[in-house]
């Protein structure tokens, strides 16, 4: 459902494009658990997540039609500057990092501090990815969308400008559709239809040097309280006995009869 | 404890996913309300066991989906301590909005619920399973197929309320069907497809095994990244969907960590691979070391002689 959209044309001049991500563990970290619970440090590689990276590659294409600036917000503890950094490699401008060392924001704080932050940068158009790779939740795109007060569409795969308002592939109920939504709108990303561009050398080098407005709670007035999510531990995924293994095709029988009798799932 | 429940629509009907989160819920509930978004399945929702009462939500805003204007006309009525959704796509979307409209926690995607209330979610899409407890009120939603449903026969009394506000999301063009082919995430039984598989024309031995137990057919993230003819809708694992159903079948697929991440839970696993030492052999319960050429036509005849 690859569609052309015409960009070229649209995005108004000097508008702002807030995107929102998160860090996380690289999909091909292994995940550790010591001492009851996820071992942080013995992630090998902490990246943007995956939908998020969609949003950003969005995000470059509005800027780059309507000659904005993009703002990339992230929240989260020291380590999250890497994903911003990583974001202005590829062009965003305004790097703005929540710095929060509190484990374990629930959604009503994470998404307040967000909310606080695009509103500070004058976004009217945000975009974000469906949900993150670690915790898949998928909470942070409608739940800031309700916070501003902005429209909302979600499994968005592609978005153009309408006049005044916007053009958006979705994944609705009903199945792929080309929808249209005034602003202002947060949009949250499915895996979108264009290919990710990477940095180059001298990208890589610019944003080395690019600043990052570190915000608290305090400096966006948030008054974030206390989590009302308590996490109680984390462990490993149960592991499996192991397995029967079979030579060639003609154990299939075997293996079908098994499932039947031993495992009674056909 | 008062329940909320928003009832899972599908096409005008009831999603069978809602007698499972009514199964969750009223196991640690003491009052459970069905909301019926549009309506949709509100009889049936009545005869769910355990359901306390039905409100059928009906307005014309409802033909067409806009998380923000649904949420609105929901949002008032799910006024329980605990506010359960499924972890569809639209589920998710409208108790985060809810959610967020309360200024209540919302957790997504839950295979355990208990009392308390604490709550089990599989994170980094089941490389770790976390146990949080969650201060009431909050929101939830729950996996397909995580919880058994409520079973029997029920008779709430339904109540009515009219919504009257306009989308602000209008549909400009259809752009593909939704697949008319079962879901990955909601299958009791998935078979699912790599690389390995040589060409995206061999997936039609897939669909015809699929066919034949009733099985939805999905794929490995190297599949669908390498053939645009096998959509991302397809796809099994951390960038993904995560599933879970009775039986998955993995044929050609050498089993990276991220798609295990998003397969291993199922319960029962069978692979199917030429090389015998591919990771998928790992999590298997029965594995098949011979090329899908050889296998699947055995498999196919052998699953139709069972059938029939």
């Amino acid at each position: 459902m690859s569609a052309n959209l015409d960009r070229g044309n649209c995005f108004r001049r000097g508008m702002t494009v807030a995107v929102l991500i998160k860090q996380v563990p690289d999909t091909t970290a292994k995940i550790g658990i010591s001492g009851g619970f996820v071992d942080e440090s013995a992630v090998s590689k902490w990246s943007i997540s995956p939908y998020d990276e969609y949003a950003l590659e969005a995000a470059l294409q509005m800027k780059e039609a309507g000659r904005g600036d993009l703002v990339a917000i992230t929240c989260g503890p020291s380590r999250a500057s890497k994903a911003l950094t990583e974001a202005a490699a590829v062009g965003a401008d305004t790097l703005i990092h929540i710095e929060v060392d509190l484990e374990n924001l629930d959604s009503v704080q994470t998404q307040s501090l967000l909310a606080a932050a695009v509103k500070r940068a004058g976004s009217e158009v945000v975009l974000c990815g469906k949900q993150a790779a670690d915790t898949n939740g998928g909470s942070t795109g409608p739940g800031v969308a309700r916070l501003l007060g902005s429209n909302f569409v979600g499994m968005v795969s592609e978005i153009s400008s309408d006049g005044e308002g916007y053009l958006a592939d979705r994944m609705g109920p009903n199945g792929g559709e080309r929808v249209s939504v005034p602003s202002p709108c947060l949009f949250a990303f499915d895996k979108g239809t264009s290919e990710l561009r990477r940095p180059n050398v001298r990208g890589i080098m610019m944003a080395k040097k690019k600043q990052i407005e570190v915000l608290s709670p305090s400096d966006l007035e948030v008054e974030i309280g206390d989590s009302q999510v308590k996490l109680r531990g984390h462990s490993s995924p149960p592991q499996k006995a192991p397995g029967q293994k079979f030579e060639g095709a003609d154990s299939v029988a075997e293996v079908v009869a098994k499932l039947r009798e031993e495992a009674n799932v056909i | 404890m008062e329940i909320t429940v928003i009832a899972e629509g599908n096409d005008g009907d009831l999603h069978p996913v809602t007698s499972q989160l009514v199964g969750a819920s009223s196991r640690i509930g003491d009052s459970v309300t069905v909301l019926c978004p549009g309506g949709w399945g509100s009889a049936e929702a009545a005869s769910i066991p355990g359901v306390s009462k039905v409100i059928s939500i009906e307005g014309a805003c409802f033909d067409t989906y806009d998380c923000r204007v649904w949420s609105k006309a929901i949002s008032p009525l799910a006024n329980g301590d605990l506010v359960v959704a499924a972890a569809s796509p639209t589920g998710r979307e409208i108790c985060a909005t809810i959610a967020a409209t309360r200024s209540i926690p919302v957790l997504q995607d839950l295979t355990g619920l208990e009392e308390g209330i604490v709550a089990t979610r599989p994170i980094f899409s089941g490389k770790a399973v976390e146990e949080c407890s969650i201060a009431l009120p909050c929101a939830i939603s729950l996996r397909a197929n995580a919880f058994e449903a409520s079973q029997g026969e029920g008779m709430a009394e339904i109540s009515t309320v009219n919504v009257d506000s306009d989308v602000s999301i209008s549909v400009r063009e259809a752009l593909a069907k939704a697949n008319e082919r079962l879901d990955v995430s909601e299958a009791n039984i998935v078979i699912s497809g790599g690389r390995g598989m040589g060409d995206p024309g061999n997936f039609s031995h897939l669909y015809e095994i699929a066919d034949e137990i009733g099985a939805a057919v999905g794929a490995s993230r190297a599949a669908v990244d390498t053939w645009e003819e096998i959509p991302h809708s397809m796809q099994v694992g951390q960038t993904g969907k995560t599933v879970a159903p009775s039986l998955y079948i993995a044929v050609g697929i050498s089993g990276a960590i991220q798609h295990l991440a998003g397969m291993r839970t199922s319960k029962y696993i069978v692979a199917i691979n030429k090389d015998p030492d591919a990771p998928i052999f790992g999590v298997s319960d029965y594995g098949i070391v011979a090329t899908w050429e050889e296998a699947l036509p055995v498999l196919k005849e052998e699953l139709c002689r069972l059938s029939n």
